[in-house]
């Protein structure tokens, strides 16, 4: 697979020089590769935040690179500035930067920024108010006479609209009912799709990202102690406990099974493949 | 973005003994301090309060990289104030005269004083703030001016909005922080273009924080009225303020200090 953005060595200080130093990421070596839906999982204060504002140049390396494409996005301040466009961040709470009179305007702050003519600004505004779902008379009201569930909506149209290759979301169901949960995840699961992009997904909760992602990357302490396929990472279960991680209900469930001394796939993380591995297993007890 | 970085007059905390010094303390010495300052007219006052300031910050266990910093942002207000006296100073000793501008020996002192006068009354502030966290400074400030009460001055609620505002500095500044980071994301450019443009680019970080401000106030007023609060009426507090010996040691020691300075002052040293 060819990777898309990755970053070598990483290690990011906050305020160095003053009582309050510390560090939020060392020496990291990260990989997203190009297309895949990758999670990024971590406690409150692991560094994945630090880690992700890094990916598209808002923070700048203490020491250590950033590539996208190959390129080190440090090496002139255009491919700086450029990479944020190709690489889209939507930040936790991400209502919370809505300012503009209208949904469209908002919406367009992100194309006009990159310089785009009118016409192309209209087309990316149109298509990614559809990817959210948001309806077409909906773009003329003021952005702050929305519901908390649609001004998300539209604060992440803001970033898609950009029409980013990397887009990167920090928590984007944080706050939500499971109703506007589901509907975020499936938005982003068709812009995954219809664009072929790369989509980072950083959360804290096992089950959503489980659902999701095609793998894993665990932030803890400033360190990625384990990534790969979910039924890999879910295996180190104690581990991810002991991190304040968890692993998914389904997971903890046949875990416990095997130690009530069951033969079970223990590997197990939805309710499918819970389904599947009881079948197995009923299987072989019959024969 | 280095806004996280200021650590203008942020408290430290610490277990010297100037930081266990009751607040109201701190702050009459303070206030007798800069008094001092102002009386100080000479090589061996300033010597004093020299003096005093070093010991104070000696047991203080405060950094003295952070108090150096604290006096970087003031650095170009002294370079002007210490230009204005070198020139603008009349005095007999003339010692140099360039087109219109003219150096006395009294210039130079008096610039020389100036500077020192500044440094010294700003690192003697900031002493108080490293020591002392916000909440019992304006505990401090609202027991002071108790006696105002009487000629119905809201002093209880002055000192309220005193610690809620500077309980939000660091909050805002956090926010400011985020806001701008997610309108970079979208390619907003803070830095560069002139004055104009960069005025205008300041729109998708102030809407932005101005209603995430009267937000928060709202919630807090919300909150607050939750608890039932009303006022200062009847309030009782957490943290009762008390001198003890060190408090009248140190209230005795810059009393001293302030008439000892006076008195050199007035007979010319």
């Amino acid at each position: 697979m060819e990777a898309i953005i990755e970053t070598k060595h990483l290690t990011h200080t906050y305020s160095a020089g003053t009582p309050f130093e510390r560090s939020a990421l060392l020496d990291v070596d990260f990989t997203a590769y190009k297309g895949e839906y990758l999670g990024i999982i971590g406690h409150t204060g692991s560094g994945k935040s630090t880690l992700i504002q890094h990916l598209n140049g808002l923070l700048k390396p203490t020491s250590g690179q950033v590539l996208f494409q190959g390129e080190d996005i440090w090496s002139d301040p255009k491919r700086t500035r450029l990479t944020r466009f190709q690489v889209g961040l939507v930040f936790q709470y991400p209502e919370y930067q809505l300012f503009e009179e209208t949904v469209y305007k908002d919406i367009s702050f992100g194309p006009k920024n990159m310089g785009l003519d009118e016409k192309e600004i209209d087309r990316r505004v149109r298509s990614a108010a559809y990817f959210v779902g948001l309806r077409d008379d909906q773009l003329d009201k003021s952005p702050f006479e929305l519901s908390g569930g649609q001004k998300r909506r539209v604060a992440i149209a803001g970033v898609i609209a950009m029409e980013p290759k990397v887009l990167i979301l920090d928590e984007p169901t944080a706050g939500l009912d499971p109703v506007g949960v589901e509907s975020i995840l499936g938005n982003i699961r068709d812009y995954h799709k219809a664009q072929n992009a790369t989509i980072i997904l950083v959360s804290h909760s096992m089950e959503e990202v489980a659902r999701s992602v095609d793998r894993l990357v665990v932030v803890n302490d400033g360190k990625i102690p384990f990534q790969g396929d979910p039924r890999e990472v879910f295996t180190h279960g104690d581990e991810l406990e002991a991190m304040g991680l968890g692993v998914p209900q389904m997971t903890r469930v046949f875990h416990r099974l095997r130690q009530m001394g069951v033969d079970i796939d223990p590997s197990v993380y939805t309710i499918e493949q819970a389904k599947q591995a009881i079948l197995a297993k009923l299987k072989k007890e019959g024969n | 973005m280095a806004l996280k970085d200021i650590t203008l007059g942020q408290y430290f905390p610490g277990h010297s003994f100037v930081h266990k010094l009751d607040p109201r303390t701190k702050l009459l010495a303070v206030v007798l301090y800069i008094v001092s300052l102002f009386l100080a007219k000479s090589f061996v006052t300033y010597a004093i309060m020299f003096v005093v300031l070093a010991v104070s910050i000696g047991i203080s266990t405060v950094p003295l990289k952070s108090i150096v910093r604290g006096l970087k942002p003031v650095v170009f207000i002294v370079i002007i104030t210490a230009i204005l006296n070198l020139f603008y100073t009349p005095g007999e000793h003339v010692l140099a005269k360039i087109w219109i501008l003219t150096i006395t020996l009294e210039g130079v002192f008096s610039a020389f004083f100036m500077v020192i006068r500044i440094l010294m009354l700003i690192a003697g502030t900031f002493l108080l703030t490293y020591t002392t966290s916000p909440i019992l400074l304006t505990d401090a400030l609202e027991s002071l001016l108790g006696p105002l009460k009487k000629i119905k001055v809201p002093v209880h609620e002055l000192a309220m909005i005193m610690s809620i505002a500077l309980r939000f500095i660091p909050t805002l500044i956090e926010e400011t922080d985020k806001i701008m980071s997610a309108q970079r994301a979208r390619g907003a450019d803070f830095e560069s273009g002139n004055l104009i443009q960069r005025a205008k680019a300041l729109i998708p970080l102030l809407v932005p924080l101005f209603i995430s401000a009267f937000r928060r106030a709202d919630e807090l007023a919300v909150a607050m009225e939750c608890r039932c609060y009303h006022g200062g009426e009847g309030r009782t507090r957490l943290r009762q303020l008390q001198y003890v010996g060190r408090d009248y040691f140190v209230l005795i020691l810059f009393v001293v200090l302030t008439v000892l300075v006076g008195v050199l002052g007035r007979m010319g040293l």
